[in-house]
């Protein structure tokens, strides 16, 4: 029973690190650039989530209306501003670029919240579900709903729209997609600011069940490149099965065996898989077949 | 002739003169030179005396940091409204180290190699303490820290290393044995960050519990970057066990607790390394009515009459605000550091850190708000007694060791969660 707790856990658990994930490998799969200031962001969705709260009394799931439409225009403007500047040479440069971005966001945080570890506290985050002998918590249940609206307003987005097919048709050839008169800079624009209003949506749930400070992004990013290298790099499916897969695998392993070969474990998982399949679970060969 | 007399005389005008010169600077640089460990003894110098310190204003330890960087500033400003140290000013000079080893070494090297303080304090845990002394030492530096005690530091076989606080591995015996001495054998559930100061702390309370029968039923480390305790208190949770022990930092701590709420798992005896010291912010992150019964172990609190303890609390409040039960412990445990170094620095008359380590080596007693300190051979406080405090009616009450202090009873059952108490 303790062994499928903690499948429960890693499920309801992985399913918003998904939405983190599926920020982070989107942008990749677009602009072929790895968002390493998606960590920092998250934190400042956590951040803007608790200020709602702490000081209008806003609920951290309705604060969603604000900070989502909020960071959505913050990713805008880091294209506008850091990304498409760099011109050709993207890749190389873009990984300094965004890793400045995430420092400066780190020390502007440092500075008006402070290194004291906060967490969004709400009336519900202790309640639980219990199901004979297995327990829901109330906070993950409801971010689990969460993140699968949002997830599945992705994929409408993606398959059911104009700009769905506009951003799909760059992240397989962002030339040809151009030749046939896409605006790519603005699929570009938005797509970073879809993927930065995700991690608002993560960064609500990760202030609600975690203790944070801007030096939090650090473990945030090195498992979200973990998970979107695992999944696939520019797979929105993948970042998904990996983010449960890793979570599943860590609490498994730490209630059988132990915390400490958690991480440890999915890593060989992880090196295995690759192994196998270099692009990742559903890499880059199977977004050109979307 | 009278031509050749005068040159020969400007020449030797012009050599006594250049001997004077040089004579001259050599002074100048022997009194331009710094006051580092081999400084004069009869030094009159009115400069302030500097003291450099590594903290941890960002990172996994910045909460404990900025607590340790306050407890050396209260410190400093108590002691300068006395007169400072020999009769000069002290003069903190802070670095921060991001809580991470590699830059708390290489801030002990620029405060030394650079900067010239007269002497360093430790930063804040085992696990930056233990680079840092090395660095100290190979500069023939004294480490006086009182936040750094695990026993690797100890084991390095370095001698100019001094904990003022208790060490790792005592600072639960005081719980391990009220509990053996006042409960029949039960089942403890341990769990524990591997971290060099928290591990020891809860095996050390774990082999005393196991000798004297109490059965260890799940036993969990889990590294310092984890982010989900879920699993781990689900374990503890599925074991039923009545006594829990954690080796916990404050985010740790404070998640436990939340994850025992959620699945509805309320232990009898619940302790926790740390978290439940840190005062508003541990009532805030489990709420209020959760705290009861809830026990943690401390060298120190506001209450306490020991050494100085009444005015250190009185200035932090006046520079920081707050309320004293909010004062962190490592507040007391830096101020404790800074007031050894006075008495000993006070003792030996020079800024010499070569006399101050063969004058902390010889078995004399210091005084500090954590009560008094002996060093060990190893550096260790012989003379230490770590207490235990327990959340009572929203008040953190000193209750271990009976008849030290003013403690109250122990509350022998912790209440349901929610029930306050």
């Amino acid at each position: 029973m303790v062994i499928l707790q903690a499948i429960i856990d890693g499920i309801l658990v992985g399913g918003f690190y998904a939405l983190m994930a599926c920020g982070l490998t989107l942008v990749f799969g677009v602009m072929e650039i790895v968002n390493f200031a998606q960590g920092i962001l998250v934190v400042l969705g956590a951040y803007l989530s608790y200020a709602l709260y702490s000081h209008l009394r806003v609920d951290p799931f309705l604060s969603l209306l604000i900070t989502i439409p909020g960071m959505f225009l913050v990713g805008i403007a880091v294209y506008w501003t850091m990304i498409k500047p760099i011109g050709q040479d993207r890749v190389i440069m873009s990984l300094l670029t965004m890793f400045a971005v995430g420092t400066i966001i780190e020390g502007i945080l440092d500075l008006v919240f402070t290194s004291n570890l906060v967490q969004t506290s709400t009336s519900y985050e202790n309640s639980s579900l219990r199901v004979g002998p297995l327990i829901f918590p109330y906070v993950y249940l409801y971010a689990f709903a969460m993140s699968a609206v949002l997830l599945g307003g992705l994929y409408l987005l993606l398959y059911r729209t104009r700009f769905g097919r506009s951003l799909r048709a760059a992240m397989q050839n962002t030339t040809a997609a151009r030749l046939v008169g896409i605006n790519t800079d603005w699929v570009s624009a938005f797509t970073l600011g879809i993927g930065v209003g995700l991690a608002a949506a993560g960064g609500m749930v990760f202030g609600l069940t975690n203790s944070f400070d801007a030096a939090s992004s650090y473990d945030l990013i090195s498992r979200l490149l973990a998970i979107v290298i695992f999944g696939g790099f520019g797979s929105l499916g993948g970042a998904l099965i990996a983010s449960i897969v890793m979570l599943v695998i860590e609490d498994v392993v730490a209630v059988v065996w132990s915390p400490t070969w958690g991480q440890t474990t999915f890593y060989i998982v992880l090196i295995i898989i690759l192994l196998l399949r270099p692009q990742g679970l559903m890499g880059r060969r199977a977004v050109r077949a979307q | 002739m009278k031509v050749d007399r005068q040159a020969g005389v400007r020449r030797r005008r012009r050599t006594l003169g250049m001997w004077a010169a040089g004579a001259a600077a050599l002074a100048l640089a022997a009194g331009c030179s710094s006051s580092s460990p081999s400084s004069s003894a009869a030094s009159k110098s009115s400069a302030p005396i500097t003291i450099g310190v590594s903290v941890s204003l960002s990172g996994d330890f910045s909460g404990d940091g900025l607590a340790t960087k306050q407890g050396y500033e209260t410190w400093a400003a108590f002691q300068n409204a006395h007169g400072g140290i020999l009769g000069r000013q002290i003069r903190l000079d802070f670095l921060s180290d991001g809580s991470s080893p590699t830059q708390v070494v290489t801030n002990y090297q620029k405060l030394i190699t650079v900067d010239h303080v007269n002497f360093v304090l430790g930063p804040y845990s085992t696990l930056l303490t233990k680079p840092s002394s090395v660095i100290a030492n190979r500069y023939g530096y004294v480490m006086l820290e009182g936040i750094g005690g695990g026993p690797s530091v100890f084991q390095q076989g370095l001698h100019n290393v001094f904990d003022v606080s208790a060490s790792a591995k005592y600072q639960l015996i005081t719980f391990a044995k009220w509990l053996a001495a006042t409960h029949k054998p039960e089942d403890v559930a341990y769990a524990s960050m591997t971290d060099p100061f928290l591990q020891p702390m809860l095996d050390g309370a774990r082999a005393y519990l196991t000798a004297h029968g109490f059965k260890s039923v799940v036993y969990k480390l889990y590294p310092l970057e984890t982010t989900d305790y879920t699993p781990i208190a689900s374990a503890i949770a599925a074991s039923k066990a009545p006594v829990v022990v954690l080796g916990t930092m404050p985010p740790d701590g404070y998640a436990f607790i939340q994850d025992f709420i959620q699945d509805k798992y309320n232990p009898q005896i619940l302790i926790e390394a740390s978290g439940p010291d840190q005062g508003a912010a541990f009532v805030k992150a489990v709420g209020a009515k959760n705290t009861g019964g809830i026990m943690v172990p401390n060298t120190w609190f506001p209450g306490s009459t020991y050494y100085q303890n009444a005015q250190m609390v009185s200035l932090y409040l006046k520079m920081f605000g707050g309320t004293a039960n909010n004062i962190s412990a490592d507040v007391a445990e830096a101020f404790s550091a800074g007031q050894v170094l006075t008495q000993a620095v006070d003792h030996i008359g020079n800024t010499s850190n070569a006399a101050l380590e063969t004058y902390l080596h010889s078995g004399a007693t210091f005084q500090s708000v954590q009560g008094p300190v002996q060093f060990a051979s190893d550096g260790e406080n012989q003379a230490a007694t770590p207490f235990v405090f327990q959340w009572q009616n929203g008040t953190l009450q000193d209750v271990l060791p009976p008849g030290v202090a003013h403690p109250v009873p122990v509350m022998a059952v912790k209440p349901a969660w929610g029930a306050g108490g």
